[in-house]
């Protein structure tokens, strides 16, 4: 740089090192050492995953996403109805969890006393802390009794439609129980008692960032409680309640063991949600890790890698959508 | 006189005559306490319901039973409610107390099922906990039909704290010290970390468990055992806690960082006496819920650690036992003491992480309360206030 005093001496700017040096460039090489260690153990297991992966997906190819039954002796192995199964858990426990879980987090962030909403905020998060096992005998031994009773009135009153149909006798005089139990909807209603906290938290704590301003304003023009919720506060937490039930899907999609308490195995593709039997990637592996061979492993760990990468892109798309709606939340007036 | 001609209409604006003071066409809706005729309303409209459904269920229609009587229960409330809010209001205020009355049964739905899962585990398990010895024997050489004073969970208990023991000594350094990197170094290789790490943490738990049973029992040889049970453990909870590490330290003020090198601290220094200790009831809980979310997770242990019915206290041995494997080989027992003793260490269980998380949230609190300041900042204080006032 040219000084606009001809006169004036040359001044080189001073030099800022921004290189640590000394015990700084010791802290930081150590921390690197840890980090690098980690991403080498976790990013180890993904590679690890993706690499035994291989050799199954080149030795059946597409049809091991499409292929339906276990069948290590006879070569016919595929994750084509566990999909399925996995897939119609889920989307039960998300029809009973998304439902639950906004109307407890618009509760506690707008209806409830002011007094009593940290209790409930403690008591939601308790609820996620429950662990899976627990909700899986409260699913098995204290809900699926009245779950197939009423799965019978669902296929008595709508067995028309193909998701409702069972294959029994709705009207024997003493009607098939066993045919209603160790279903899709029996393992969803338990999954959904797990996911349902985790989606309320992420909801509960995007409403609550709802710009006060806004809501008095709304209030002011004379909107009631349940305008002011609908206009102000939903919208502005679309973002949380996307993200939030994404979130909770990440998690039932995993699910294992409460799953693997409820249901009957079975490998069949079939959309009737209520009949006995299905199947979940996750119960899948722990039913039959014990007495797999090589071959077999590697393709329990093809099918854990792909519930992986599902829930993989679900999770990435809930953080993706809850962090834009909190970029949002600087219109505060 | 001439008398003047009205001028011709003219169209004027036409100005609408409010009158501030008077009452409003309809009311407004009240946002404060409910007066007592509103609360009557309320309450009379949900028991006239109550009653209705009583009648309606259990005396006219074959629907006994008491799941049949809280759905039209519920039905008939609303449709009352609906009623009621005609007699008073406008469609307006239906609709707000429809949607109060929906969103408020929503959450005691929750509450109910809450309730219901913990009443339910201690209700059918509370007979065994009532033995000394459940809590300190272990079930070698106890029958299925055996009474509850002989035997007990005590190997449980002990081979789950093992298990936690060392998966904590594994990621608790580990995990936080990634987060010091991800938030005190930085850079771009920080970047890639924090991404695999946010990444992995999808990583279901019987995957996990499936990775290490493949690569250290099947491959390696190493045998089914507490260490392996471990070792799965700390492969799920490292990124939980790494993650949510990062997000507590990502919060510390950058001043007192700031503050920190600008005495000429080091950056090692900054980071262990000021950016650690500001984070540490955050940090705190972060560990106590990936612990509480460890003890009771089932699936990774269930691939590795086997199942043993005696005492083991040397991790690398052999197969352990641990509270979650114990309760699911209970659940799933033909044997109704079995299943007994299985809801016994569910309750177990249950308390733990109660207990759990009810440190978690006591150490968090201490955030609020402020520390004991400085004779400096004692001194400062004082004037500091005057300034705002």
């Amino acid at each position: 740089m040219q000084s606009s005093y001809p006169d004036a001496p040359e001044v080189a700017p001073r030099k800022l090192a921004r290189k640590a040096t000394g015990v700084d460039r010791v802290f930081e090489l150590c921390a690197s050492a840890i980090g690098a260690t980690v991403l080498i153990i976790t990013g180890g297991i993904g590679a690890f995953l993706a690499g035994q992966s291989v050799p199954t997906l080149q030795r059946y190819g597409w049809s091991f996403f499409t292929e339906s039954a276990w069948q290590p002796e006879a070569d016919s192995l595929g994750i084509g109805a566990v999909l399925v199964g996995t897939i119609s858990v889920a989307a039960v426990a998300m029809v009973i969890a998304f439902p639950l879980a906004l109307l407890t987090a618009l509760f506690i962030s707008e209806y409830a006393p002011a007094g009593m909403r940290s209790t409930l905020i403690s008591l939601v998060d308790l609820m996620a802390a429950v662990p899976s096992i627990i909700y899986g005998m409260w699913g098995y031994f204290l809900v699926m009794p009245h779950a197939a009773a009423f799965a019978l009135w669902l296929q008595q009153n709508f067995g028309w439609i193909p998701f409702f149909k069972v294959d029994s006798d709705p009207n024997a005089a003493v009607w098939d129980q066993s045919r209603y139990i160790g279903s899709a909807f029996c393992a969803g209603i338990a999954v959904a008692m797990m996911v349902l906290p985790m989606s309320c938290a992420v909801m509960r704590q995007v409403f609550s960032q709802t710009p006060p301003g806004e809501k008095e304003a709304a209030l002011a023009l004379g909107s009631t409680r349940w305008g002011m919720v609908r206009t102000v506060v939903i919208p502005f937490g679309r973002g949380g309640i996307i993200g939030g039930t994404m979130l909770g899907l990440g998690r039932a999609l995993g699910e294992t063991i409460a799953v693997l308490l409820i249901i009957s195995p079975d490998f069949v593709i079939k959309p009737r949600l209520l009949e006995v039997g299905t199947n979940t990637v996750s119960a899948l592996i722990a039913g039959r890790f014990g007495d797999a061979s090589a071959a077999q492993l590697s393709a329990l760990l093809t099918a854990g890698f792909v519930l992986f990468v599902i829930t993989l892109i679900v999770n990435t798309l809930a953080a993706i959508i809850v962090n834009r709606s909190r970029s949002g939340a600087g219109t505060d007036a | 006189m001439t008398t003047t001609q009205a001028p011709p209409p003219v169209k004027e604006t036409f100005l609408p005559v409010i009158d501030t003071d008077a009452a409003p066409q309809h009311p407004r809706p009240g946002l404060g306490k409910p007066t007592s005729e509103e609360s009557f309303t309320l309450i009379g409209t949900w028991v006239a319901a109550l009653a209705m459904a009583w009648l309606v269920t259990q005396r006219l229609l074959p629907l006994g039973g008491w799941a049949w009587l809280v759905v039209a229960w519920f039905a008939l409330g609303i449709l009352f409610t609906i009623v009621t809010g005609f007699m008073s209001g406008r469609r307006i205020d239906v609709v707000d107390r429809v949607a109060g009355a929906v969103i408020t049964a929503g959450a005691l739905v929750v509450g109910a099922a809450l309730v219901s899962t913990i009443g339910f585990v201690v209700f059918r398990g509370w007979e065994p906990l009532l033995h000394a010895n459940f809590f300190l024997d272990d079930m070698s050489g106890v029958g299925p039909r055996d009474a509850f004073d002989r035997g007990g969970i005590g190997h449980a208990i002990v081979g789950s704290a093992i298990q936690l023991g060392i998966a904590i000594a594994i990621t608790l350094p580990l995990g936080i010290g990634t987060a010091v990197f991800m938030t005190e170094v930085g850079g771009r290789f920080a970047g890639v970390v924090r991404t695999i790490v946010e990444a992995m943490t999808a990583l279901p738990s019987i995957v996990a468990g499936l990775f290490i049973y493949t690569v250290l029992i099947v491959a390696v040889g190493f045998p089914r055992s507490g260490f392996a049970a471990a070792m799965a453990l700390s492969v799920m909870m490292l990124p939980i806690i790494a993650r949510a590490a990062d997000v507590v330290l990502r919060v510390v003020p950058g001043g007192l960082r700031e503050a920190s090198l600008a005495l000429g601290a080091s950056r090692w220094s900054t980071v262990w006496h000021v950016v650690l200790p500001t984070a540490r009831p955050g940090l705190a809980t972060a560990v106590i819920l990936g612990v509480a979310r460890g003890v009771g997770e089932t699936s990774p242990v269930l691939l590795t650690s086997g199942v043993a019915t005696f005492m083991v206290t040397n991790p690398t041995e052999g197969v352990m036992n641990s509270l979650p494997l114990y309760i699911f080989k209970g659940a799933r027992s033909p044997e109704p003491m079995d299943i007994e003793r299985a809801f016994a260490a569910a309750t177990v269980l249950l308390i733990l992480v109660l207990a759990l998380f009810v440190i978690a949230r006591l150490v968090a609190r201490q955030r609020t309360t402020a520390p004991r300041p400085s004779l400096l900042g004692r001194l400062r204080r004082p004037t500091h206030r005057q300034e705002i006032s």
